[in-house]
């Protein structure tokens, strides 16, 4: 039996972690359970900012923490940081090289009921645009863990990435993970399908379905989207031809476009993109809107069956 | 006081070079640069507890200057105080400065964090006075704003931010010139009674003639003891201060003066030493 976990989780529980690191200090935007920060801030109560419902000033005060050698880990939803906030992050975080990290929650179309302006499908787009940052969509628990954790060696802004529901633990505490290298997960010869985020899990089903069609896929887990693994995507695109790039995000700007920006420049293929395609999202239950929304692994084996026959 | 005409000679000093950098820049922001020449002179010469030549100085107090694009008066101010060349002055706003048109943490750290952005500053020097109080540092955050960029509501944000953290170590300056690039502030955007709207935020006011520079000293005194509170100082100033023909004008908010028009200005500074 899978584990169920969310990344959130995974959050919280680095966060109770490193917090032992006293140059550590939280903040949160009035979300501090849904951030799954409550630990953190019972055990550190002294480094723990309660900001209220003012994404922009917590930024800010994120910036002006860092610039004083601290490591502030900023969270709420990522409707709102990073969405909301983009000009603070660009500016007092990006420009300034600031050491602070995002937490962001609750991305994605899966956050369900709470509809459309909750669900930040944006967010990768308009965070691998902005120089020095680096942007990491883990693909569960145990990857949320050891990407808070590598974030903090990083000098400058990262965007972390971290969903709402509990979803199946698929890698383990030995699992190779590394902020900036892409991990296969499968090797195959016929397609590489490159995913991020809970779209990992749907690959890997995707990838058994297509295995007994005779499809044997390769299956890249790209948890960072910045700086992406252009090796790894280049080496694969060689050996199969042809790739499919599947995440929880708008079609436009995230995990597709920089796979797609490697392919075209150094070894063009034929491309499919599982996403959502320019449309806003609804209120409904996680698993209704993946089907709705083309989300699921039946479009993964859909979209490698259309780009097989294109190679 | 000797002080007192010291300060006096430097302010004017730093005029002059905010009115050469940018007629030789060809663009720049004078109205707010000028008005806040006497402040910055106070700020970098008096008050502020610094080494210029170690400007990473992990006890210094820090000067955050929120509303960037009156940075002329900070490099200014800061070459004559020992930064770095008077000299360097010249490549405001060229390709290749240090000396960016709005300030560029990267290219030099001692401006404390980049900005340009309106309504980001305040923010960030609430963080580095947080910063402060976690590790019992005795620096002081100061940090300078206009008043056009209290429109932005991020502002406001920061202003609740400083009150409940009681943030006693945080110094506000607003920069009170009653311009915002187009036109009075009070027409564009009404932020009177400005005083009121602090203190319904429990910050103490101060206020204080911008140009006086023998005020502008204890005021600073008298904000250094302050405990408690965060403190902000409402400073009244006139911008384009110094030449005559841009005093008082918001045309001259972020217009560069002709190569005439900074010959006159030069002129016109020199009768004050």
């Amino acid at each position: 039996m899978v584990e169920l976990k969310a990344t959130r989780q995974g959050y919280g529980d680095a966060m109770l972690d490193i917090g032992k690191n006293k140059k550590i200090v939280a903040l949160s935007a009035d979300l501090t359970d849904s951030n799954k920060l409550g630990a953190f801030e019972k055990e550190y109560p002294e480094r723990f900012f309660q900001c209220g419902v003012a994404e922009q000033n917590m930024v800010g005060m994120a910036a002006g923490l860092a610039l004083s050698g601290k490591i502030p880990f900023v969270s709420t939803f990522a409707a709102f940081v990073p969405n909301r906030t983009l000009d603070q992050i660009r500016v007092d975080l990006c420009y300034n090289n600031a050491n602070v990290k995002m937490g962001s929650t609750h991305a994605g179309i899966t956050v369900g009921e709470d509809g459309a302006t909750h669900q930040a499908m944006e967010d990768i787009a308009a965070m691998r645009s902005l120089p020095n940052m680096t942007v990491v969509v883990p693909c569960d628990y145990e990857e949320a863990k050891k990407a808070v954790k590598q974030a903090v060696i990083i000098k400058g802004p990262v965007y972390l990435r971290f969903g709402r529901n509990k979803i199946p633990v698929i890698t383990g505490k030995t699992t190779p993970f590394h902020i900036g290298r892409a991990e296969v997960f499968k090797k195959g010869t016929d397609v590489t399908i490159i995913a991020c985020g809970i779209m990992v899990n749907e690959a890997l089903k995707a990838s058994e379905e297509l295995y007994s069609h005779g499809v044997n896929a390769e299956l890249i887990n790209c948890h960072t989207i910045k700086p992406i693994d252009k090796a790894k995507i280049i080496a694969s695109a060689k050996k199969t031809g042809c790739v499919v790039t599947a995440e929880e995000h708008q079609k436009h700007g995230g995990l597709g476009s920089a796979v797609a920006e490697v392919i075209v420049k150094h070894h063009p293929v034929p491309m499919e993109f599982v996403a959502v395609n320019d449309k806003f999202g609804e209120s409904g239950k996680p698993d209704e809107l993946m089907k709705k929304y083309g989300l699921t692994s039946k479009d993964i084996v859909h979209a490698v069956n259309k780009v097989v026959k294109r190679k | 006081m000797a002080e007192v005409r010291i300060l006096k000679r430097r302010a004017n000093a730093i005029r002059k070079d905010i009115i050469k950098m940018i007629s030789e820049a060809g663009s720049g922001h004078p109205a707010g640069a000028l008005g806040m020449a006497d402040i910055f002179a106070v700020l970098y010469f008096s008050v502020l507890n610094h080494k210029p030549k170690r400007p990473d100085w992990l006890d210094r107090d820090r000067l955050v200057l929120s509303n960037g694009h009156i940075c002329a008066v900070r490099y200014a101010a800061m070459a004559h105080r020992g930064y770095f060349p008077v000299k360097e002055l010249k490549t405001f706003r060229k390709l290749g400065s240090r000396l960016q048109g709005h300030p560029s943490y990267l290219d030099m750290p001692s401006l404390e964090s980049s900005s340009g952005s309106l309504g980001h500053g305040l923010s960030i020097a609430v963080g580095m006075a947080l910063a402060a109080k976690l590790d019992n540092k005795n620096y002081k955050v100061y940090c300078v704003v206009s008043d056009g960029e209290l429109n932005e509501g991020s502002s406001w944000e920061a202003v609740n931010a400083a009150n409940k953290w009681a943030l006693d170590n945080l110094i506000v300056i607003v920069d009170r010139n009653y311009i915002q690039i187009s036109g009075r502030t009070e027409h564009v955007w009404p932020l009177d009674p400005l005083d009121k709207k602090f203190e319904s935020y429990d910050w103490n006011v101060l206020e204080v003639d911008g140009h006086d520079i023998h005020k502008l000293l204890s005021v600073f005194e008298r904000a250094n003891k302050v405990k408690g509170k965060p403190v902000v100082i409402i400073a009244n100033t006139v911008p384009g201060k110094g030449v005559p023909f841009m005093e008082n004008d918001y045309e001259w908010h972020g217009k560069p003066p002709s190569k005439q028009e900074a010959e006159f200005a030069l002129l016109e500074l020199e009768k004050n030493g």
